[in-house]
């Protein structure tokens, strides 16, 4: 007998089959993980559960009684709730608020509300919450928040709780006391189905495993018996490397020297640079660390040009480009793969093709007397889809917007390689890809540095940042507050440095 | 074909077709008994003779031209609701030349008013482009501003220096100073008697349209200019990232869009037709360059077909005052169809979404 089970859904998009002939069995009190690569169908297959799609075949049964899920309120009916990867939370409403919106005790229109806060302290303090529920959302922070989403799921007794990608935001410590919740609560009796990429997550929480692939279910397993390497060769369909074996780094000249930037944020501490001084050497991989929103962006716009700074220097090889044009700072040998591939990274409307030349457009190469070279920019573009395994259904004439991630990603990667710089800027380049795309893009990054480039990388993902750098800067509340190599220090220390716990002298 | 071209037609024809059958409403509401005979007319009467299709090419020159000059600030991202300004500024400037300049031979003076009454839209156009791209005013009201200074220029110029106090508008041009008609009288001609023609005004300038279209549709899909401009429009933070100077394209694309208009404006005051009212009205022509525009989904050469059609409509509409229609239930019957129009891309997205599913099952079904 399972509490949910799902029994060969079959769930069509334009084009794509999203979730094909897919089983998926939920025992009580179990923490389920669902496995897979972006767009194996994970989420689709559990917005059916939630209601918010319709299956085109298949069924669902609650403990063995075929049951019919219209919407969100027939989940919540079930008892089935879900922690989306953005919050659906009104960030000037409090966090009681937040929390009995949509389920609020009234008599005769007047809303009840001190019992539900006596429940919700009774429930937060169960979990060990620590949380002021009378806090306004948009003040407290993302892990608070998510907290607030499973308190809204437990105020409504769902049984079974849906997560999904709940770790994308949080700190390891924060990721730590997520876990202990999750095994809590599974030991009460609830259900949890957890969706994620990340193996060693699932190694640590969940009991059982069930792996998708293109659609498709590969298979069930339980966790304890079987390794990380067999879990992500079942997702991914063929072996990887889950480490890259990497040779010392060879560190040469310095590249980018960025000397006091200095920069005032628009609403107080967020978004402004504190004095940040740091070098960039030839042949290095150096790494900017730290929790979404603490200046990374903002240093990343200083280098780039994108936004100007009030006070510092910036200087390639010795050449000052504090004040540069972005074109001029392109043209001294910076390459930029942006943070958000969709606004900074590519011009969706544009095909494949005309997202390659998008930085070099107006060089010889690409262009005379004005006019673009088309047969010369399909061919530039046919070279680069061959030399970086760019996959595209129209070739060079796709639209960039029919694209997937990774491969989107792809294109800007190659565009900003193959201009041969001398710093390689890369802001989470690996957000939001697959295994295998991430293992490409990584293997990139150490061939740009092994080639003698100087290698910026701004990431969030802390296995990115010990798996690939040569050298980690900590950035908290825009300030730098560690410089640390990848060998001397462990996840637990930089997270202590991420959360602003912990802070080292930092001598340039 | 491709699919979208196809999905672009198919959608172009909806909202003609739900245009057309609301503006019959009307026409039966207005009068019922001629109202079959009045929408027919306004369905065929463009083609019913030769001399007609050249009314209707006639017509349609200043709204491409002014379509044009919508459409190309809308790659951009800029929405120049500015054109009627342009195009009047343009249409002034060319009248001023054709009375004035007369001691210049007569194929250079044409040639010199079009080529002034482009240069004087570009400047119409660059005041808001300037505003915009240095000051950060939304360009839709800057527009709507010249576009008034310019209504009231025209007035107060017409007024002194070519008034005609007969008619009340600008004196008519002496005819050297008009666009040549190319021999085209000999073909959209019609014998109403023996040896007495009707004879069609449609001269050079439909010609001249044309081209102005090709040449757009040339910058636009052809040039580093346009692949510039076109990203600006896309996505601007893409563009910036790529190191465009996004300000002198924002003016480059208003003083082009309204260089088009201010050329429309004087092929339309240059082509012996039409004299330039000095009563503070602002001109119809700029926005209905806008429905042409739409109506021809932003792309050059759709929008020779798109300023077309409005302009057949236009042409049997206001013969449909001989069946005691008045002018303004034509002209809400015509608005009512190109307002429509504006829905292009809402029926487009719509029959993308179902019509392409239907396509797109049966390819799985095979």
């Amino acid at each position: 007998m399972y509490i949910i089970e799902m029994r060969n859904i079959t769930k069509r998009f334009p084009g794509i089959i999203a979730n094909d002939d897919v089983t998926l069995q939920l025992k009580k009190g179990e923490i389920h993980a669902l496995l897979g690569e972006n767009g194996a169908g994970k989420s689709t297959l559990m917005s059916v559960l939630f209601g918010l799609y319709r299956q085109e075949a298949g069924a669902i049964y609650k403990n063995g009684e075929p049951v019919q899920i219209q919407g969100p309120n027939d989940a919540n009916r079930l008892g089935i709730g879900m922690v989306h990867q953005h919050f659906k939370l009104v960030h000037n409403f409090t966090v009681l608020e937040n929390i009995v919106l949509g389920v609020e005790t009234t008599k005769s229109g007047v809303l009840q509300i001190k019992e539900a806060r006596e429940k919700v302290l009774a429930l937060s303090k169960k979990y060990s919450f620590d949380i002021d529920i009378d806090k306004e959302v948009r003040h407290i922070s993302v892990g608070m928040q998510q907290r607030v989403e499973i308190l809204k799921m437990l105020y409504r007794e769902n049984e079974i709780l849906i997560f999904d990608e709940p770790t994308a935001v949080l700190t390891p410590q924060e990721i730590e006391a997520l876990m202990r919740t999750m095994r809590n609560m599974a030991e009460e009796g609830k259900s949890i189905l957890f969706i994620t990429h990340k193996l060693d997550e699932i190694k640590l929480v969940a009991d059982r495993c069930s792996v998708l692939r293109k659609g498709k279910m590969i298979g069930t397993i339980n966790v304890a018996e079987t390794t990380k390497e067999e879990m992500s060769e079942m997702m991914v369909g063929r072996k990887v490397l889950l480490s890259l074996d990497k040779e010392a780094a060879n560190p040469k000249e310095t590249i980018l020297s960025v000397r006091n930037l200095t920069k005032k944020g628009k609403s107080g501490e967020k978004g402004s640079l504190k004095d940040i001084s740091f070098d960039v050497k030839a042949g290095e991989i150096l790494c900017v660390a730290g929790i979404e929103g603490n200046g990374q962006t903002e240093l990343v716009y200083a280098l780039t040009g994108l936004k100007n700074i009030d006070g510092g220097r910036v200087t390639m090889e010795g050449v000052d480009i504090t004040k540069a044009k972005i074109r001029k700072r392109t043209e001294t040998g910076i390459s930029h793969i942006p943070e958000d591939r969709h606004r900074h990274g590519l011009v969706l409307e544009y095909s494949l093709a005309q997202n390659t030349i998008l930085q070099t457009y107006y060089k010889p190469t690409h262009q005379s007397l004005g006019f673009l070279k088309a047969r010369e920019i399909i061919a530039y573009a046919n070279r680069l889809i061959e030399r970086f395994d760019i996959r595209a259904g129209e070739g060079a004439e796709t639209p960039a917007r029919a694209m997937s991630g990774g491969n989107q990603q792809k294109v800007i990667l190659a565009r900003e390689i193959d201009r041969d710089p001398k710093l390689l800027i890369a802001v989470q380049p690996t957000r939001g890809l697959d295994v295998g795309a991430i293992e490409y893009i990584h293997r990139q990054l150490l061939a740009q540095r092994d080639s003698g480039k100087a290698v910026l990388l701004v990431s969030l993902e802390l296995e990115e940042v010990m798996n690939v750098s040569d050298r980690i800067l900590v950035m908290y509340e825009g300030e730098i507050v560690a410089d640390v190599n990848p060998k001397d220090t462990t996840f637990q220390e930089l997270g202590l440095y991420m959360s602003g716990a912990k802070r080292s002298e930092v001598a340039v | 074909m491709n699919r979208d071209a196809v999905m672009s037609f198919l959608s172009s024809l909806v909202v003609l077709a739900a245009g057309l059958l609301i503006g019959f409403i009307i026409l039966l509401v207005s009068n019922a008994s001629s109202a079959w005979e009045a929408f027919r007319t306004i369905l065929t009467f463009g083609f019913s003779g030769i001399r007609n299709v050249g009314d209707v090419l006639l017509g349609a020159t200043p709204i491409i031209m002014t379509g044009l000059s919508v459409a190309f600030a809308f790659k951009t991202g800029l929405f120049n609701i500015g054109a009627t300004g342009q195009f009047a500024f343009g249409g002034l400037t060319a009248i001023l030349i054709g009375h004035n300049f007369t001691g210049m031979p007569d194929g250079l003076r044409i040639v010199f008013a079009l080529a002034a009454a482009t240069a004087a839209g570009a400047l119409w156009g660059a005041i808001p482009g300037l505003l915009k791209a240095f000051r950060n005013v939304h360009e839709v009201i800057s527009c709507i501003m010249t576009n008034y200074i310019g209504m009231f220029l025209v007035t107060f110029l017409i007024d002194r220096y070519a008034f005609n106090p007969a008619v009340g508008k600008s004196l008519a041009l002496p005819e050297g100073s008009n666009l040549p008609t190319l021999g085209f009288e000999h073909i959209f001609r019609e014998e109403f008697l023996p040896g007495f023609y009707r004879v069609s005004r449609v001269n050079a300038g439909i010609l001249i349209a044309i081209i102005a279209a090709v040449i757009i549709y040339i910058i636009l899909e052809k040039t580093t200019f346009g692949y510039e401009l076109k990203a600006c429009g896309f996505n601007k933070d893409a563009a910036k990232y790529a190191g465009i100077n996004q300000n002198r394209n924002i003016v480059a694309s208003m003083m082009i869009s309204g260089a088009l208009a201010g050329l429309g404006g004087a092929l339309l005051y240059t082509s012996g037709t039409e004299a330039m009212g000095a009563s503070n009205v602002l001109l119809p022509y700029g926005f209905t360059g806008i429905s042409v525009a739409f109506l021809g989904l932003n792309h050059p050469i759709g929008i020779i077909f798109s300023g077309s059609l409005v302009s057949y409509l236009f042409l049997g509409g206001a013969r449909t005052q001989v069946m005691g229609f008045s002018i303004e239930v034509v002209e809400i019957v015509i608005s009512v169809i190109i307002y429509f129009c504006a829905f292009v891309f809402l029926v487009k997205t719509f029959l993308g979404k179902h019509i392409g599913k239907l396509l797109r099952f049966k390819g799985d079904n095979a």
